[in-house]
Formats: structure tokens, C-alpha cells, sequence
């Protein structure tokens, strides 16, 4: 076990500093979270009286595009540099990989929520009616499920035609309960209707089950060549 | 009385998808079966 | 076997027309529906032999993965037994049969699952290997057509009934079109992945997809709680004379879906041989031993060696 979290953590590092030497993917990335934010904000009235009761799936849907776009190159170094390959040949568990990539994923996702929580606060004068600090593991959460499923379809879709289409395609039907979870959590807790109890709990059981499913089966999709 | 439009509406979508599926598996057999024939020609 | 086929196309087009008769004419008109509720019987069995079809694909899906190696197949075995003597078990104990939904027998949830490990055991038996993976595309294909005409026929159904296409709190409708996209997620990642292990990604696909499935009616359940939707299709019992009829276009759909799931396997057995002979001839081709004739139609190649 001690060799699992080593692999996982040291791949982990080695991806943050690789990333963080050349910032050009990540700047871009940053970049088009703020579009996004300002094409939804152009595109639904934020003075509208039901703007509260919308913001809730507008903030989700933009953290999806946000999230494709930065899981579409989860894989890439590793496919230019025949990583994979190497990996594939090692004795280390394969899922060690997974989970360093998916936690990778998650910090970079993290990082461009962080970015844009803020400017629909900002641009739809966001007043939160209900329990605040529920936002978090509702965040903490929706954005694990969207990022654990997110690196694991990439992967699959790695040897396929359109891979950058491959990735949403797969992904997208899959988070559908997640998703329904995560807008109607935001929007209760903005809203303060309803409570959000119900879909933090099934988030977590969406997490749980999903994370489960990709550590077991990483490893046959790692070897499919 | 207008309702009863949808009914028929409803049974001929469902036949009218059953059909392209199907004629869409003969197309497909049609296609095999040219490719076999090329193939016994050697090509 | 192959001249079965056309006796049993003539059998199942004479019981879809029976049913057709029986869904028209014999079924009672609905008190409240009027006509327009005889949608149901095209409706409801399709989508029973969609959701049966799904199930079959999940099921060769996760053997096809178990049977990679001797030691996960008999681990899946075993699970599936355990799941089947639980499942057997459990409706009967009272603390178990109080939280079943009214209506449902405890009889019957015995029987489905029992139903469930004896499809993987038979599955297992006549599918080996390859098969498996030939019967996983053919019953995803098949079962997202049947799916398509249930997506169709729901809102024609809702429209003049209750005003509105498409409720997004209705459940049965909105799962089956999450299993739809899931579904067609799956044929396109067949028909775009060219890797030589294109069928273990589908498997793992189907298993992601059917662990969904749950989690998608519970969401859309929640979230129907809070905001209150009409309910399409009724709860409650029926007359059992609607249900007699429904039964009958039941049979006839699935006679129907077997001989397309049968048409469908052939194909792609056929398929998948042709596309073995090919790959064989343009191995054997630079060589000049793909045959006689070609000798005559590439005289190049005898040189190129």
C-alpha cells in the first residue's frame, strides 16, 4: 500500500511542476472560463427575477465546458511521450496513475471554479438565501464526480477518432444524475427552499460508487491497446 | 376527436423506425455480401 | 436453424397482428383517455423489451470482462449466485417486504431474481468469448431502437393528454432517456474506437452505464418530490382486460425483437468474418499466395517479393 500512495503522490508532483514551468495551457484554460462566464452572462439576463433560481444550473453547466477543456489534455503528455507504454510494461498498479491524474484534474478544475465562482457572484449579484457553507461539499463533490468519470473516459478515448469529441460523449450521459444533483443542491441552497441534503448525500454515494468502478476498472483500460 | 391523430401518429413512428432499422440491416447484408463476392474474385 | 427463421417471421407477423386487432378493437376504450390511451400497448412493451435487451447487454458485458481470467469468472459466478439466493430470499422477510412499492409481489421480485442468475448462467453457456461480445452489440443496437420508439411514442402520448410533451420531473421517461444517451454513447464508441480492444472499452462502457441507471432514478425521484409533476401512465392497478391486451403486444414485440436480435447476430458474425478473410488476403497478397487469380488481377506483387 505504501508503494501505491508513493507512485500516486510523485506522479501527482511531477505533473503540478510540469504544468506549472510552462503555464500556457493553463492561462488558456483560465481565459476561457472567463469567456464562458461572460458569454452566459450576455446570454441570460442577470437582472431578471428568476435569475437566483437559474444561476444554480448557468454555474454548473459553465464548470462542465470548463472541466471538458481541461480534462481533453489529461493524457496528452503521456500519449506524446510514450508514457503510457512505460506504464503499461511496470509493475506499479495502474490505478495509482488513475488516481494521481484524477487528483491533478481535480486541482485544475478547483483552480478555474475558483476563477469563475466569483464573477457570477459579481455578475448576478448572488445573495445566498440559504445554508452558505453547504456550497462546499456540494462543490467539493460535483466537482469530484465530473473529474474522476472525466479521466477515466479519457483514458478510453484515447485510441479512438474525435478524442477531444470521444471525452464529453462519454462523459456527459454517464454524470447526468450527478449533474441533476448539483444544479438542484446549488439551487436549493441559493434559493433557500429546499434542502440539500438529499443530493449531497446522493453526490456522495454518485462519488463513491464511480471512484470505486474507475480504480477497478483502470487497469483493462490502461492495457487497452 | 382530434386525439385520436395521435394515436395513429404514435403506431405509424413506431413501425416507420422498425422499418429503417431493418432496412438498414438489408442494406448492410447487401453490402457483406458484394465484399464476399469481391473477395472469392481475389480481388 | 436458418430455416426456422422464415416460419417464425411468418408466426410473429400473424401474433403482432393479432395484437394489433386485440390493442384497437377487443381492449375496452379508457374512461378518462378515450382512445388515444391505446398508445400504451405499442408504448409499454417496447420499452419492457428495451430495458430487457439493456439487461442482457450488461450481463454478457460484465462476463465478457469476468472471463478474461478463470479466476474473475468464477469470482463473478459465485456473486451473481450470492445475489440470486439473497434476492430469492430477502422479499419474504417482513422488514424487507414492508419497504417493497404497493403492488409489488414479493413473489415476484423472488422471481426476477432468480431470473437474473439463470440469464447468466444461460448466457454463459451458450456465448463463449466472442459470442458474448457479438451479443452485447447486437442487443445494444436492437434496445436502442426499441428505446428510440419509446422516446417517441411517450410524447405523443403526453401531448394530448396532458397538454405537455415532456416533463422533466417524469421519471419513467426521463431514465429511459438517460439509458437511451448512455446507450448511444456506447454504439458511437464502437463505431469510433479502432482499437484491437474496442470490445473490452463497450464492456466497461455497459457496466459504468448500468451503475447509473440507479443513481438516475433517484435523482429525477428527489427531485420530482420537490416539484411536483403530473403523472404519466397512471399509478395504480388496471383493468385487467387493458392488461391481458398489454401482455399479448408484449409476446408479439418481443417474438418481433428476437428475430431482429437474431438478423442482427448473423450479421455481425458475418461481418466479422469477412473482415477476418481480408485482413488474411492482404496479408498474403505481397506475397502472391492469396491465389490463382491474383496472379492475374496484381501481377506486380510477384515481383514486389
Amino acid at each position: 500500500m505504501r508503494s501505491f500512495w508513493s507512485i500516486a503522490l510523485s506522479t501527482l508532483t511531477k505533473d503540478i511542476r510540469l504544468e506549472w514551468r510552462s503555464k500556457d495551457a493553463l492561462n488558456a484554460m483560465l481565459f476561457f472560463s472567463l469567456l464562458v462566464v461572460v458569454i452566459f452572462v450576455f446570454s441570460f439576463d442577470p437582472l431578471a427575477e428568476e435569475s437566483r433560481h437559474i444561476v444554480g444550473g448557468l454555474v454548473w453547466v459553465a464548470f462542465l465546458f470548463a472541466a471538458v477543456v481541461a480534462l481533453n489534455q489529461t493524457w496528452a503528455r503521456e500519449l506524446r511521450n510514450q508514457v503510457l507504454d512505460a506504464y503499461r510494461v511496470s509493475p506499479a498498479p495502474a490505478n495509482a496513475l488513475f488516481l494521481a491524474k484524477a487528483i491533478g484534474n481535480f486541482i485544475l478544475v478547483s483552480l478555474l471554479e475558483a476563477l469563475m465562482a466569483p464573477l457570477f457572484v459579481i455578475f448576478y449579484n448572488l445573495r445566498v438565501l440559504g445554508p452558505a457553507w453547504q456550497l462546499i461539499p456540494v462543490t467539493l463533490l460535483g466537482t469530484w464526480a465530473l473529474v474522476v468519470n472525466g479521466t477515466f473516459f479519457a483514458a478510453m478515448s484515447l485510441r479512438t477518432r474525435s478524442r477531444e469529441l470521444m471525452l464529453p460523449l462519454l462523459l456527459f450521459p454517464v454524470s447526468i444524475p450527478a449533474v441533476i444533483s448539483m444544479v438542484a443542491a446549488t439551487t436549493s441552497i441559493l434559493t433557500g427552499d429546499d434542502p440539500a441534503h438529499f443530493y449531497i448525500v446522493l453526490l456522495l454515494t454518485y462519488d463513491v460508487v464511480f471512484t470505486t468502478a474507475c480504480l477497478a476498472l483502470f487497469e483493462t483500460v490502461l492495457q487497452a491497446e | 376527436m382530434n386525439s385520436i391523430k395521435f394515436l395513429y401518429a404514435a403506431y405509424i413512428a413506431t413501425w416507420l423506425i422498425h422499418s429503417l432499422y431493418i432496412g438498414s440491416l438489408v442494406r448492410r447484408y447487401g453490402r457483406l455480401r458484394q465484399q464476399m463476392k469481391d473477395l472469392g474474385r481475389g480481388k | 436453424m436458418k430455416r426456422a427463421f422464415p416460419i417464425l417471421a411468418v408466426l410473429t407477423a400473424l401474433l403482432l397482428v393479432y395484437a394489433f386487432y386485440q390493442a384497437l378493437w377487443v381492449a375496452p376504450t379508457d374512461a378518462l383517455q378515450g382512445d388515444v390511451y391505446r398508445i400504451i400497448y405499442y408504448h409499454v412493451p417496447s420499452a419492457w423489451t428495451a430495458f430487457l435487451l439493456f439487461f442482457i447487454n450488461f450481463i454478457a458485458s460484465v462476463q465478457y470482462l469476468a472471463n478474461a481470467r478463470p479466476s474473475t469468472a468464477r469470482a463473478a459466478r459465485w456473486i451473481v449466485i450470492a445475489i440470486g439466493i439473497i434476492g430469492f430470499v430477502a422479499p419474504f422477510i417482513p422488514q424487507v417486504k414492508q419497504q417493497l412499492p404497493t403492488g409489488m409481489y414479493p413473489s415476484s421480485v423472488a422471481t426476477t431474481f432468480l431470473i437474473i442468475t439463470g440469464l447468466y448462467f444461460v448466457i454463459g453457456k451458450y456465448f463463449v468469448d466472442q459470442d458474448l461480445d457479438v451479443l452485447a452489440v447486437t442487443t445494444a443496437e436492437v434496445g436502442v431502437v426499441f428505446c428510440s420508439i419509446v422516446l417517441v411514442t411517450g410524447p405523443i402520448w403526453a401531448r394530448p393528454v396532458w397538454g405537455i410533451w415532456w416533463a422533466p420531473g417524469d421519471i419513467r421517461l426521463t431514465s429511459t432517456l438517460v439509458l437511451w444517451l448512455i446507450y448511444v454513447s456506447y454504439l458511437v464508441l464502437r463505431r469510433f474506437s479502432d482499437s484491437a480492444q474496442t470490445q473490452k472499452l463497450a464492456a466497461v462502457l455497459a457496466v459504468f452505464g448500468a451503475l447509473d441507471v440507479p443513481l438516475v432514478y433517484f435523482s429525477i425521484w428527489f427531485f420530482r418530490t420537490q416539484h411536483p409533476q403530473p403523472v404519466i401512465g397512471g399509478g395504480g392497478s388496471m383493468d385487467p382486460r387493458m392488461l391481458h391486451v398489454l401482455l399479448i403486444s408484449w409476446m408479439a414485440f418481443l417474438c418481433f425483437a428476437f428475430l431482429v436480435c437474431w438478423s442482427r447476430y448473423r450479421l455481425e458474425k458475418l461481418r466479422r468474418e469477412v473482415e477476418e478473410a481480408e485482413a488474411l488476403e492482404s496479408l498474403l497478397e505481397p506475397a502472391g499466395l492469396a491465389g490463382p487469380s491474383s496472379a492475374v488481377k496484381t501481377p506486380l506483387s510477384r515481383g514486389s517479393k
